[in-house]
């Protein structure tokens, strides 16, 4: 009941998205449905193939369904241009993706920061909350290092920190934890998880590792395209 | 935008060496048109001025009737009492230098060789002179009182075999129309350092120009200098008279000028090529860094940077590599300009018809062409990187996190 209460951050409503290459279509997605709510700690998982990243990206409005509605915190997104849509993704989503997706110029206190210039926020402000998520992920004393000086797990935990540091209201992982080694693996899966409790904020992560899909509250399963399963733990 | 510089800095210190070769080509592209730009700039001052030096000085008082092409020596064609003319024209506060000449034609004849020469009688004690007493290689400069006495230009000695103290013949055509012969010494060689001018020109006093043409007491021009060459459309029209034509510099070297306008516009098509060579390094460049950074577009464009962000990114870098080839530009081309103002380009004898050039052409840059010419390498390398920072700004997010290989 109180799960029905919470807001709808992101809603899928009967996408698809076909894919064509030549003379060739591929149906990644055959008519999604899918409502993630406030505070969700979501995983989706399947196969390759199934359309786990798909649908991360038409929920992370960096693609645009075939058929069908995207709705970010109420809002239909696929009728946004493409500034639009990268004007809703710049306040509202933060992203993680599976190869440490940093900007490799760029010192971790810097690509932690880059969201927040792109905002628009104040140098103090800038200052204070980069610091803060530096030191939700543990890395303060790694500030001033650059992606190549930081170890994978590093690097990915940079990328948390650069994904919470605009309070997005959703935070999309697409395989956090495939490039990494078990141990660092289950520190990122950690500090995502704590940062869900503590700050509330809603994720929703794709991947096929059982030990990841341990930490989800609610695992939803992709075949071909569809949604065949849909449970909450 | 100070993120952009901060961030295209070191997207550009990622592979310095291409970096800087592209700085580096568009800094010997600037260094080419700089060197264009002065030599052509040089070539046409340094022929301007030395036809004035030479030929046209400042301002030309010449008869109603006379004809420069013609070379008449018929007395209605010529100053009566120049001398006379010449006093009153000092007398202006803008002449420095005014000074009658008598211009004839003859053919210098020695054993069995002979040329046709210019015959100029000049005052030999004329500040106008001093060209040619500065340009003396060996003998002495023409006394007013020498009546059997030349100078010859070096090449028409050359030509000829002839050295100081040599007897010519030269024969003249008079006033009359008749013909007058006389042995002459060579008492010295000149040189202008223009070939054409060296060439075909033979100095004697006034006095005796006169006396061997028949033209007593009369000159074909009043040479005039005056203290800036700008003051020549004012004192001109200060000294109209019925009794003669006054012509300015600029009246007498219409073509040098028109010359000057044909070369500027063949130059542009230079320019053209050099920039365009230029532009295609720097679009070559940052194409080459589009590919290898998409996946870095796509992380920027999934956090939200818009594509114009990501296109003043790239124009960042444009601008960097501009600020340094600019930099590199005027270092090269400042240094390879300062070594031909001073040593100068050699060209031998390049003669055209009317137009008075040196055998050394000097680079001559002004600080308007150089700033210009900045303005326009600066502009062309962001123009060139217009097409890349629209690739990289069209790349859909999706697509470009894909450029990973992912």
């Amino acid at each position: 009941m109180e799960q029905e209460n919470k807001m709808e951050v992101t809603k899928v409503s009967n996408a698809t998205r076909v894919f064509r290459i030549g003379e060739v279509e591929t149906k990644a997605l055959r008519g999604v449905d899918l409502s993630i709510k406030d505070g969700e700690f979501t995983a989706l998982v399947g196969p390759s193939g199934s359309g786990k990243t798909t649908l991360l990206q038409l929920i992370g409005l960096l693609d645009q369904p075939t058929t069908g509605e995207v709705f970010i915190n109420g809002k239909d997104a696929t009728r946004l241009n493409r500034d639009q849509r990268a004007d809703l993704r710049r306040g509202t989503i933060g992203f993680i993706f599976q190869f440490f997706a940093l900007i490799p110029t760029l010192t971790a206190y810097e690509n932690v920061e880059m969201p927040l210039l792109l905002n628009g926020k104040g140098s103090a402000e800038r200052k204070a909350r980069t610091m803060e998520m530096l030191d939700a992920v543990g890395l303060t004393d790694r500030a001033h290092h650059r992606p190549d000086q930081l170890s994978g797990g590093q690097q990915q935990r940079v990328a948390v920190a650069r994904a919470l540091s605009i309070n997005p209201s959703l935070v999309l992982a697409d395989e956090p934890t495939a490039n990494l080694d078990t141990e660092n693996g289950r520190q990122v899966m950690d500090i995502m998880k704590k940062l869900n409790k503590d700050t509330g904020v809603t994720f929703v992560f794709a991947t096929h590792d059982p030990r990841v899909i341990g930490y989800a509250s609610r695992v939803v399963t992709l075949e071909d395209g569809l949604i065949q399963k849909d449970t909450a733990s | 935008m100070t993120q952009a510089f901060k961030l295209a800095y070191r997207n550009l210190g990622r592979n310095k060496s291409r970096s800087l070769l592209s700085a580096l080509a568009v800094g010997i592209g600037m260094a080419l048109l700089l060197l264009m730009v002065s030599v052509l700039e040089g070539e046409m001052s340094g022929a301007l001025q030395n036809t004035i030096r030479l030929q046209s000085g400042h301002l030309q008082i010449r008869p109603a009737s006379y004809d420069e092409n013609k070379i008449s020596l018929k007395w209605e064609d010529l100053i009566a009492d120049p001398q006379r003319v010449a006093d009153q024209l000092k007398t202006l506060p803008q002449v420095t230098v005014a000074t009658p000449r008598l211009i004839a034609s003859g053919i210098l004849t020695v054993s069995d060789e002979s040329k046709g020469v210019q015959i100029l009688g000049i005052d030999p004690d004329s500040a106008a002179n001093a060209p040619f007493r500065e340009g003396m290689l060996a003998g002495e400069f023409i006394q007013a009182d020498d009546h059997e006495g030349i100078l010859v230009g070096n090449i028409l000695a050359e030509k000829l075999d002839l050295d100081v103290n040599d007897k010519v013949n030269l024969l003249v055509t008079t006033a009359d129309g008749d013909v007058n012969e006389q042995l002459f010494t060579i008492r010295g060689k000149f040189t202008t350092r223009t070939p054409g001018y060296d060439e075909s020109t033979i100095f004697m006093p006034l006095s005796k120009a006169q006396a061997i043409t028949g033209t007593n007491n009369h000159a074909s021009i009043i040479f005039v200098m005056l203290q800036d060459q700008s003051q020549a459309e004012d004192v001109a029209a200060a000294i109209q008279s019925n009794d003669y034509k006054v012509l300015t510099w600029r009246e007498q070297n219409v073509f040098i000028t028109q010359f000057e306008d044909y070369a500027n516009a063949f130059f542009v098509v230079l320019y053209l090529i050099v920039l365009g060579i230029t532009a295609t390094v720097v679009t070559n460049t940052l194409v080459m860094a589009v590919f290898e950074r998409t996946r870095e577009i796509g992380i920027l464009a999934a956090i939200g940077m818009k594509g114009r962000g990501i296109m003043a990114q790239f124009l960042a870098e444009a601008a960097l590599i501009a600020t340094g080839g600019v930099i590199a530009g005027l270092i090269i081309g400042g240094a390879a300009v300062a070594y031909f103002t001073i040593y100068g380009i050699y060209i031998g004898d390049y003669g055209v018809t009317g137009v008075l050039f040196e055998d050394r052409i000097y680079a001559h840059l002004t600080l308007e062409n150089t700033i210009t010419l900045a303005i326009v390498t600066y502009v062309i390398t962001l123009i060139a990187s217009l097409y890349p920072a629209t690739l990289a700004a069209r790349l859909e997010p999706v697509e470009a996190l894909h450029g990973a290989g992912e």
